[in-house]
């Protein structure tokens, strides 16, 4: 040993200096950029419409009314395609010296193109963006709370296919609970109770018998599609006393739903959209500033080290399974209770995929997700109101939208998707 | 210091798997301010012994006292509470945490949020001189600065007992030097340390006591004066003899030349740094160094297994750079894996078909797309009597084989077809002795058929029983190729990365290989 | 845990080393389980960077494999039991008379119970009469009795194709849940040759077949490429190309000149010209159609492939330890996309069985009637083994032909089929669930005598060992 006593300075270094490194580039931002812009350009100038879009930005309850904005179809392409040129150039101009450009670009990028995808869309006729944004609130509500259930499972090791069976299992029973009752708000705990439910079977497939997660919550969302169709058809159709629920009240926010194009989106909504604002945040700072986060992190992560600190990996999973099916049940209330007013056979109609699709998108952060989420509800509203005003895409491209984007993200040619590090595996001791 | 109970003590602990006992009533006691070593090979159950210590496994028999008081622990929670840390072999940190993070994680309250845990971290680093930013993530730092993770992160807890579980495997022998500091100053200041560990020098320079196990029982106590050998053969328990018969040898035209390789890793590092060297037929080169200094990415770039590699892999006039591993088997090259149970061995497979794993194409097992049974049965039937393997039969699943047995699967395989080049990755890591003197003839009998042989192995006893040559390897490069017969001393040094006056400087990429 | 998750040393070498000496008189170890979950877990804390040539040393679909494999006969017949018992009591809870006799269950639970009997087994004996021998009908004739088992094999012909797809890609560590989406590829492939040409009678419809084979099997493939290519996560991959395919097919089929059948305003197809039906295997009354035929070809087809050929081998030794392949010099991506294609060509064969021989009258974008999703259930029930996959999809076949009748007779919906072939999934799943509902011993945890006994075995070897 004593042999080996280093005869060299400072040996105190040798460890901190790192392996020798070569430049690495990374050509799959700028090559998607490319693509995009190239398909901004065949869309607004080689296939353009003349014509102007009118985007009316304005609605009736507004403090003040902003003009409606109208651009020339064509012209406001030709400076889009431009400036979305600029933008993929400079991003290989990034890549070619290896240097990182922050957030702005892609959120810029995003915008540019919407924006040039709307006039090109709405050529000719008029768009009514603050009923777009209305709309768009509307639809993601369910994916972004779907969507926070499945971040809080994974998050803590469990892969959630289930989803689907947790919106359409909270739906089912928030319609015949307060249907039941005669009282919305207790539909709306027994919706969030029935996919903790659901919640709880994967969890217990999942933690204590070891199953493969993705097959228990395929087969949980078959399960829970037989059971409140069978249900549907051998109750509620006897029954419709059973199947019609008083929905829950808008509760608009003075002042605040006034505000010029989002007021009304955002602040003349029902109670479980004002909660849902409540949650997101919380599930965001809870995640990441508190001893529950980290520890939820932890288990989901490294299980073994969790466990030899003493904490409890199994019992925190399946409680917090139980916690992300509370939130997805809160948005299988949604359905029932404040969009639709009855439950009809298999209403989510895979809308707890794309909650999923969100999740991944999001790279399991709750407020990228709510932001995928709310991109893939806009994009079904875009095609909602596309449809009215009689779109040149057809509307079924629109509804592929979500799909298509998460395929890109999971192949790495959207940002980087990388889930928890022990999500899916169970954690077995002796 | 003397006091009236020990720190800790371990009182007839038994811990069963099923019909294995890993550890038959054992008993252990380590007072403060001493260093006792648990001595014993891999699988011996050191390990099992420390998980029942640390509330992980919960023995069938026995109790643990601390300081004369039993104990009771239904989990690590208990152990830690109860002042026991560990430093695990397997680092117990979560990648994408902090540092203070992982420190904090399991004692939120008792170390007062993030701003008490950075504060914790900033107080241990400054008491032991380690340079450890609280806000690091641990997946960016070294190997040897996680470990000292570890160890603040059990410090933290202010433990009374210290559990070292195998803490050198990962470290050059600098920084095991450096670590051997740290014990011997928190020895002095009080702890009691248990280190765990199969290596005899490391126990002989820092151990105050000994306690040697086999088979999950104590052997006996040995006095940190014992000889290496003696120690080795209460550890094995019968004399060892690690000597390997060779004739000198007799070299043939089958050479390979290894020049300029380069390998990235994902994130752009060099893992293996401008490596040259040759190997001729009737020769076996030794790959020495620190485990992860690069020795698996140089074997697995010449099977084909790096994308991003770069050099020359020159293989009698054929370059096997760029080649899939299909066409570098194709070419004659022989391959025994790291880890033979991941990289080596489908274990629900039989033995049978394990043998033709990677001859799946054509004769003489495959005609027309379909498997020839006759044929695979035929072989494997030979291989097993030719190579000893101790089995029910052919159509045993390798997963239920021992380690011996399955490595002489490996070898029956990769040495069951006619090769040029032979690269075998730590052929003995895990066997039993009579297993390791089984590849160890069979290394050399390959060699003595005159095709060039690569051993890497991080055993410097193996290195130098087999080598002609040894290559020491660290961080990415080739410290310096040596003759078999250089002193420990002298490859101990080149480990570290050291290049003591006298020994030649590894050629050039751009020069000729020598 | 068998294994002690912690040491990275081989789990083999204690039991190895229990023989002390050099006196082993077999290699073989205990039967000491190596837990793949336990390997995982243990993986270092050390962060790899990523090779993505490397496989993941985590085998995240092994437990699943050891589970399917590891099922026997005995654990699926209890699960389905214990899944049509659930069946019952759904039935028996939502049947009228049950719920009016409950309203007086204590004053006289007899009546309950016979309702509740009455309910569960006329159900169930519509179903089986459904699905078996129609026994009621046994006057009319031979053809009549055996009609319904006829039916039930009609029901299983895509379900085991379907399976099959399913079950191949589970023998490569692939999650194949894009049935939906390959089904819809290969019936508009097939469908679309069925009938825009014109051929002779067997030829056409055989190659509609096999252009929906291809179809089924490009779209499979395109899931492995991303898996195999970037990585991506087959799971979510094939979720997402179903909804992906389902759009692109629904705006084909509402787009005039291209699927859309001309003069229709609604989404769906011309019907299939008559040279590309499928024909009757014994005539009517009988609906059987060649495609079990073909199906039963799949089965043997699919047998060979994965048991005796060499790209079948390699499949495997990908499914079990993709690392060791990969070291043998196998192409694992390629496999990967190989397996998807394969697995994608058994989901088309089911999608042209659909609009050759279910549904003619031109087809919607809900042809796949679930088929991709309940092959799942038939891949699992039958332990991912062709075979197992055929009796599976006979088993499930039945469930829906009897389903159809217990329905129209009973009034009991159909949905209550998909309750049961769920419930029976998840049961096959988990069998110490099973074990323990049905208080069977579980094999893990050894009783204390086993224990006792393995331990004095132990002894008296280390004792002979110690002597020698």
């Amino acid at each position: 040993m004593t042999a080996q006593q280093p005869t060299t300075q400072a040996p105190a270094q040798a460890e901190t200096v790192e392996l020798e490194r070569a430049v690495v580039k990374h050509w799959k931002a700028p090559i998607s950029y490319a693509v995009l812009t190239l398909v901004a350009l065949l869309l607004t100038v080689v296939l353009g419409r003349d014509g102007s879009a009118t985007l009316r930005l304005a609605s009736s309850g507004d403090l003040f009314q902003l003009p409606d904005a109208v651009l020339p179809a064509r012209a406001t392409g030709i400076v889009i395609v431009i400036l979305l040129a600029a933008l993929t150039a400079l991003s290989f101009w990034a890549a070619a010296t290896a240097r990182r450009l922050g957030v702005w670009l892609p959120i810029v990028f995003g915008v540019l193109f919407v924006v040039a995808f709307l006039t090109w869309a709405g050529a000719g006729s008029m768009i009514p963006i603050a009923g777009l944004l209305f709309a768009t609130v509307g639809l993601s509500v369910p994916l972004i709370l779907g969507a926070m259930g499945g971040v809080l499972s994974e998050r803590a090791g469990v892969v959630n296919i289930a989803i689907e069976a947790q919106l359409l299992g909270g739906a089912f029973t928030g319609a015949v609970v307060a249907s039941a009752t005669g009282s919305t708000l207790v539909g709306v705990v027994a919706a969030m109770l029935a996919s903790v439910l659901v919640s709880m079977v994967l969890a217990v497939f999942a933690i204590r018998y070891f199953v493969e997660q993705v097959i228990v919550g395929v087969v949980l969302n078959v399960l829970v599609a037989g059971l409140t169709n069978f249900f549907y058809s051998s109750v509620l159709t006897d029954n419709p006393a059973l199947n019609s629920p008083v929905r829950l009240p808008k509760i608009p926010i003075p002042l605040l739903e006034s505000i010029p194009l989002i007021g009304p989106a955002l602040f003349k909504q029902t109670i479980i959209v004002y909660a849902m604002y409540v949650i997101v945040p919380l599930i965001a700072w809870g995640l990441f500033k508190t001893t529950w986060g980290l520890r939820l992190r932890a288990i989901g992560e490294h299980p073994m080290a969790a466990d030899t600190v003493g904490i409890k990996v199994n019992r925190l999973r399946f409680w917090n399974v139980a916690l992300a099916g509370a939130v997805a049940g809160l948005g299988g209330a949604y359905f029932t209770l404040d969009s639709n007013g009855s439950f009809t056979r298999e209403m989510t109609a895979g809308l707890g995929y794309i909650a999923l699709a969100a999740v991944i998108f999001g790279q399991w952060h709750p407020i990228k997700a709510t932001l995928a989420a709310l991109l893939f509800g806009f994009a079904s509203a875009l095609q909602q109101t596309l449809g009215a005003i009689g779109s040149p895409v057809p509307s079924e491209f629109m509804l592929m939208l979500p799909y298509v984007i998460t395929l890109l993200a999971v192949a790495g040619f959207i940002g980087r998707s990388r889930p928890p590090a022990a999500s899916g595996k169970p954690y077995v001791k002796q | 210091m003397a006091v009236e109970h020990p720190t800790l003590e371990l009182r007839g602990i038994t811990k069963r798997f099923g019909a294995l006992v890993a550890n038959d009533h054992i008993d252990l006691e380590v007072r403060a301010g001493e260093i006792h070593c648990l001595l014993g090979e891999n699988g011996a159950g050191k390990s099992t012994l420390m998980n029942v210590l640390y509330g992980l496994y919960h023995a069938e028999e026995g109790e643990i006292l601390l300081d004369g008081a039993p104990q009771r622990f239904a989990g690590p929670g208990d152990a830690m509470h109860a002042g026991i840390g560990m430093v695990h072999q397997h680092f117990m940190l979560i990648p994408v945490f902090t540092v203070a993070e992982n420190v904090l994680l399991g004692h939120e309250r008792a170390l007062g949020g993030l701003a008490g845990a950075k504060q914790k971290v900033r107080e241990i680093s400054q008491r032991f001189g380690f340079h450890i930013d609280p806000d690091a993530r641990i997946e960016d730092l070294p190997v040897g600065v996680q470990q000292r993770v570890e160890i603040i992160k059990a410090l933290s807890q202010d433990a009374k007992v210290l559990v070292f579980d195998e803490p050198t495997a990962v470290l050059t022998p600098q920084e095991t030097d450096e670590l051997m500091a740290i014990m011997q100053q928190l020895r002095d200041e009080g702890t009691a340390i248990v280190f765990i560990t199969h290596k005899l020098r490391e126990v002989r320079a820092i151990a105050d006591r000994i306690t040697v196990i086999r088979l999950g029982k104590v052997v006996g106590e040995a006095s940190p004066q014992s000889s290496s050998t003696e120690l080795a053969s209460m550890m094995v328990g019968r004399p060892v003899e690690l000597t390997v018969h060779k004739r000198p040898p007799v070299l043939t035209d089958n050479r390979l030349e290894v020049t300029g390789l380069t390998v990235l890793d994902a994130i752009g590092q060099k893992v293996v740094n401008d490596v040259s060297f040759t190997v001729q037929g009737g020769e076996v080169l030794c790959v020495a160094g620190v485990q992860g200094n690069g020795q698996t990415e140089l074997t697995e770039a010449i099977l084909g297994l790096q994308p991003r590699a770069t050099g020359s892999i020159d293989l009698n006039g054929n370059e096997l750079l760029g080649d899939s591993v299909r066409e570098v088997l194709d070419a004659g090259v022989g391959f025994v894996p790291e880890d033979r149970k991941v990289d080596g061995l489908v274990g629900d497979f039989t033995i049978a078909e394990n043998l033709m794993l990677d001859r799946y194409r054509g004769a003489p097992f495959v005609s027309a797309g379909t498997i020839d049974r006759g044929a695979r049965d035929e072989f494997a039937t030979e291989k097993l009597g030719a190579f000893d393997i101790r089995a029910q039969g052919i159509d045993t699943h390798v997963g239920t084989l021992s380690g011996g047995n399955q490595q002489k699967v490996v070898l029956a395989r990769e040495l069951g077809r006619p090769l040029s080049l032979f690269v075998a990755s730590q052929p003995t890591r895990g066997l039993d002795v009579g297993s390791i003197e089984f590849v160890h003839s069979q290394i050399i009998a390959t060699r003595d058929a005159g095709i060039p042989v690569i051993v890497v192995s991080t055993e410097l006893d193996e290195v130098v029983g087999l080598a002609d040559r040894i290559a020491v390897m660290y961080r990415g490069g080739v410290v310096g190729i040596v003759p078999a017969d250089t002193s420990r001393d002298i490859l101990g040094l080149m480990m570290a990365g050291e290049r003591p006056a006298g020994i030649p400087a590894p050629t050039p990429s751009k020069g000729a290989a020598a | 845990m068998n294994d002690r998750p912690r040491d990275a040393d081989d789990p083999m070498e204690p039991a190895a080393q229990q023989r002390p000496g050099g006196s082993p008189d077999s290699g073989v170890a205990p039967a000491v389980v190596h837990a793949p979950e336990a390997a995982e877990v243990a993986a270092p804390a050390v962060v790899v960077p990523t090779d993505d040539r490397r496989v993941e040393h985590e085998d995240p679909w092994g437990s699943a494999f050891r589970r399917i494999m590891g099922g026997n006969l005995v654990m699926a017949v209890l699960a389905i039991i214990t899944s049509l018992v659930v069946g019952g009591i759904l039935i028996a809870a939502t049947d009228e008379r049950v719920q009016e006799t409950s309203g007086y269950f204590f004053a006289r639970p007899g009546d309950t119970l016979a309702a509740a009997w009455d309910a569960v087994g006329g159900a169930y004996w519509a179903l089986f009469q459904g699905s078996i021998l129609n026994v009621s009908r046994a006057d009319a004739g031979f053809a009549q009795l055996i009609k319904p088992l006829t039916d039930t094999l009609n029901f299983a012909t895509p379900l085991i194709a379907a399976g099959l797809g399913v079950a191949i890609a589970f023998r490569v560590g692939l999650f194949n849940i894009g049935g939906r989406g390959q089904m819809l590829w290969a019936a508009a492939a097939a469908g679309w040759v069925g009938y825009s040409f014109a051929l002779p009678p067997v030829l056409h419809v055989l190659v509609a077949i096999a252009a929906g084979i291809a179809a089924g099997a490009i779209w499979g493939g395109i899931a492995g490429a991303f898996k195999a290519y970037t990585g991506a996560h087959e799971v979510i991959v094939t979720i997402m190309l179903n909804f992906v395919a389902l759009w692109f097919i629904t705006w084909m089929l509402r787009t005039p000149g291209l699927l859309q059948n001309p003069g229709s305003n609604n989404p769906i197809s011309p019907p299939m010209a008559e040279t590309a039906v499928l024909p009757s295997i014994f005539g009517p009354p009988f609906i059987l159609h060649w495609g079990f035929v073909l199906s039963v070809a799949a089965v043997i087809f699919c047998s060979w492939l994965i048991n005796r050929s060499n790209i079948g081998f390699q499949f495997r030794a990908v499914g079990y330890n993709a690392n060791a392949a990969l070291n043998a010099g196998m192409d694992v991506k390629r496999l990967t996309v190989y397996a998807m294609l394969f697995a994608g060509g058994f989901m088309g064969l089911a999608g042209a069985q659909q609009v050759t021989g279910a549904v003619t009258t031109g087809f919607t974008s809900g042809i796949d009637a679930g088929i991709g999703f309940d092959a799942i259930t038939v891949a699992l029930l039958g332990g991912s083994t062709p075979w197992g996959t055929f009796f599976a999809g006979l088993l499930f076949g039945a469930f829906k032909a009897g389903g159809f009748r217990m329905q129209a007779a009973e009034g009991v919906p159909i949905d209550i089929i998909l309750v049961v072939q769920s419930f029976i999934v998840l049961f096959i799943a988990a069998p110490p669930l099973v074990r323990a509902m049905f208080g069977l011993p579980q094999p893990g945890r050894k009783s204390r005598r086993q224990l006792r006994d393995e331990a004095a075995i132990a002894d008296a070897t280390k004792a002979k060992g110690a002597q020698s």
